[in-house]
């Protein structure tokens, strides 16, 4: 019998990337492919889901030459993707109308203010467990809905149809259907997370037809065939790709967490059949779904800017040449010096939810070098990490004992290890830094039944390496307390026009 | 301040020469823009192309830069960077093969561990990022000397770890010669007693070694029953190798 594989597809806030797993969810090969970020306005972020769509229908012939593979062996594609970000295009022609709005984008922030006091909002927030932000796609479609001339009676005779991107994807690569899944549809704030359905109250609310809304479905369960990009092979799976990570890591059972370190990073904690309401700033979200099952639900800390900070060290500042030697350059020195770094650049995520807040760089004196301001981006990340787990601890009653991690950052030694020092708990990094391709893979896995159960899942979850935390108590308080001085300092920076 | 070199000056000379022209030039032009001798001209622009700083077209036998000039810069290759860009294959080598993996590059007559991954068995290990390894005990080290990473020189004085460490400088050459034909190296025993390990070359941009991937574990696991490093464990060390190669050497063009 020839050997089969899962492809993996991640559609990222930077790039898509295809990866082929085999059955001990090892990584075979990988293809990725970069598209290009519009940023027309301070605070507007876009993407081109054209171009997203022309990059994956690349990739896919790509990676499967890569790995010396045919469609035959293909046994299933998952699909994991950039969660909130918004994109609605013309359901005959599938040619999308603008560009995609990306979840970091704050656009919506004056239109949320007004919502958020408008009655019923707390209803949609109930129902929803999300708090009113910029940062989900519901307001998102509003905007666009408001924005562009006639759209919004295009949108109610379903001439036009929104999605998020995995929506938009396996429209395309379905040749039309229609279909989001639980997870994604969880971040829209039009879902009603206990009935895993569209709620009329919130549609009501947003003002958004229903015409145009997809059909929410299982995230693990077969939701067709594929025409192109991957003729003839089944789609297993979609998640929002911090649900993917979470699934990758095999967060199975209530009390598991895990933080993915890319862009933005994001702390997903197993809270089992039952959705948990936050006092804590956190949100309420679908962990995943496997069709005939009851949903899991999540806790989740969004961090909006942690990779990114080292981006625009790299790429705007031009301190350092490539994203790795920020640790390079953390290591010409000791310590922060007395600066501290707080990136946001596109308000504070959890726990503050603060959209007004702007980035700033305190305690600069003339001692200050760029080795102070590297080592203040790597500690930005940590510090904002333990800000969630204080919150999650706080709304859970549990005390996380190990955080498993994943993502890009994790190469990052300096950090891990810093991390690890602020939290006080050891953080492990398991065998495959690509949980969240990995979790796409396991989810459509599970679905064909290239893999038997979650159990079998959990059988290759091995530890790679693992930083133990190694920092002064007295000290890390002190920190701490910088830390949350410097946060209160971004406070009010953006005023109501 | 002591004396200049004036074949030094007069090389530099020709390459500001060449970056400054409109593509290729011919040895009389070069010589006359300069007012050189074209025996001087033309035996320092053989001495550039030797070193690859300068490029000779076939059959105009015209000269241009040479590739070697322009990445000149770019031949340093972060270790931080080397971390970051094998992790994706340097995880693959640790479950494959069930084995520890390190990556090495040289640091001052060491090996200086950039990228540890533990063995797959979920049993209590230490990472070892940032720790120093002899050159001439560890596959790894041997790697980084027979293809001189770094810039590396043979070390004079050879610390004995157990008897199987090589213990005179006399012995490396051979040894080093072997580990070039081969595409890999092997360390049984040499630097801790029921201990193998086996390493190969990772490339960077035009074929330049900048550093070593490996896997260690004990030496009835690594070895056959003659101390032989098993041939399926040196076909996945040396295909990680090769990937981990093949990124970087994609990045840098």
């Amino acid at each position: 019998m020839t050997e089969r594989y899962v492809v993996a597809i991640d559609q990222g806030t930077t790039s898509t990337r295809c990866i082929v797993f085999d059955r001990r969810g090892q990584l075979v090969s990988l293809a990725q492919q970069e598209h290009k970020q519009h940023f027309p306005k301070p605070g507007w972020v876009e993407h081109d889901a054209m171009e997203i769509w022309r990059n994956l229908r690349r990739l896919a012939p790509r990676v499967l030459s890569r790995a010396g593979i045919g469609l035959d062996q293909v046994a299933a594609v998952g699909i994991a993707n950039q969660r909130e970000t918004t994109v609605i295009w013309d359901a005959k022609t599938g040619v999308p109308i603008g560009r995609a709005i990306v979840w970091q984008d704050t656009r919506t922030d004056e239109m949320v203010h007004a919502l958020s006091e408008r009655p019923g909002a707390a209803e949609v927030e109930e129902i929803c467990g999300l708090p009113l932000a910029t940062y989900f796609s519901g307001p998102r479609l509003r905007w666009m809905l408001d924005h562009t001339p006639g759209l919004a009676e295009r949108a109610e005779r379903g001439e036009v149809l929104f999605g998020t991107m995995e929506t938009w994807l396996i429209w395309n690569l379905t040749g039309g259907l229609h279909v989001t899944d639980v997870t994604n549809a969880s971040r829209t704030m039009l879902l009603d997370v206990r009935t895993l359905d569209w709620s009329p109250a919130a549609l009501a609310f947003f003002g958004i037809p229903r015409a145009m809304l997809p059909e929410v479905q299982p995230s693990i369960g077969v939701f067709g065939h594929a025409e192109s990009g991957f003729p003839g092979v089944r789609i297993g799976a979609a998640l929002g790709d911090q649900q993917a990570a979470l699934f990758g890591q095999t967060c199975f059972t209530p009390g598991e967490a895990k933080c993915t370190y890319g862009t933005g990073s994001f702390l997903l904690l197993n809270t089992g059949p039952e959705p948990v309401r936050s006092s804590h700033g956190l949100l309420s979200t679908i962990a995943y779904q496997i069709a005939g099952e009851p949903a899991a639900y999540a806790l989740e800390g969004s961090i909006a800017i942690t990779g990114s900070l080292v981006q625009w060290f790299r790429d705007q500042l031009e301190v350092i040449a490539s994203a790795p030697e920020i640790e390079t350059l953390a290591r010409t020195v000791a310590d922060n010096g007395g600066c501290y770094i707080v990136p946001a650049f596109s308000g504070l995520y959890a726990p503050h939810w603060r959209s007004e807040a702007r980035g700033v760089i305190v305690g600069l004196t003339s001692y200050i070098t760029k080795g102070h301001l590297a080592r203040a981006v790597l500690e930005a990340t940590a510090w904002q990490t333990r800000e969630v787990v204080d919150a999650m601890n706080a709304d859970s009653g549990l005390t996380l004992k190990t955080l498993k991690v994943d993502g890009g950052m994790t190469a990052d030694n300096l950090l891990m290890q810093t991390i690890a020092d602020v939290l006080d708990v050891p953080v492990v990094r398991p065998l495959a830094a690509e949980t969240v391709s990995l979790g796409a893979a396991y989810a459509a896995g599970l679905a064909v039944g290239y893999w038997p159960d979650l159990e079998d899942l959990s059988r290759n979850w091995h530890r790679a390496g693992q930083w133990i935390p190694a920092m002064d108590p007295e000290l890390r308080e002190a920190e701490y307390g910088n830390w949350r001085r410097a946060v209160t300092r971004t406070f009010d920076w953006i005023q109501p026009a | 301040m002591t004396g200049t070199v004036q074949s030094i000056e007069r090389a530099a000379a020709i390459l500001r020469v060449l970056a400054g022209g409109p593509g290729r030039l011919g040895l009389a032009e070069i010589a006359r823009s300069l007012d050189l001798a074209k025996g001087t001209t033309h035996g320092i622009l053989r001495t550039l192309q030797h070193v690859g700083f300068v490029e000779q077209e076939r059959t105009s036998g015209q000269y241009q830069l040479g590739a070697a000039l322009l990445h000149l810069g770019s031949s340093y290759l972060d270790i931080n960077e080397l971390r970051s860009r094998s992790i994706n294959w340097a995880d693959p080598l640790a479950a494959r093969s069930g084995e520890a993996v390190r990556i090495g590059t040289v640091l001052e007559g060491s090996v200086l561990v950039v990228h540890h991954v533990f063995r797959p068995d979920d049993t209590f290990q230490t990472l070892d990022i940032g720790t120093l390894l002899p050159l001439h005990a560890t596959a790894l080290g041997k790697v980084l000397l027979a293809y001189r990473a770094g810039g590396v020189g043979l070390p004079e004085h050879l610390e004995s770890f157990t008897r199987r460490t090589v213990a005179t400088p006399a012995e490396l050459p051979a040894m080093l010669d072997k580990v070039r034909e081969a595409g890999w190296a092997e360390e049984v025993e040499e630097l801790t007693p029921g201990e193998a390990a086996i390493a190969a070359p990772i490339r960077g941009y035009g074929g330049l070694v900048v550093g070593a991937i490996g896997i260690s574990g004990l030496v009835e696991r690594v070895c056959d029953s003659h101390y032989q490093p098993r041939a399926k464990l040196i076909g996945y060390v040396r295909e990680a190798a090769r990937a981990v190669s093949r990124d970087l050497g994609a990045a840098r063009l």
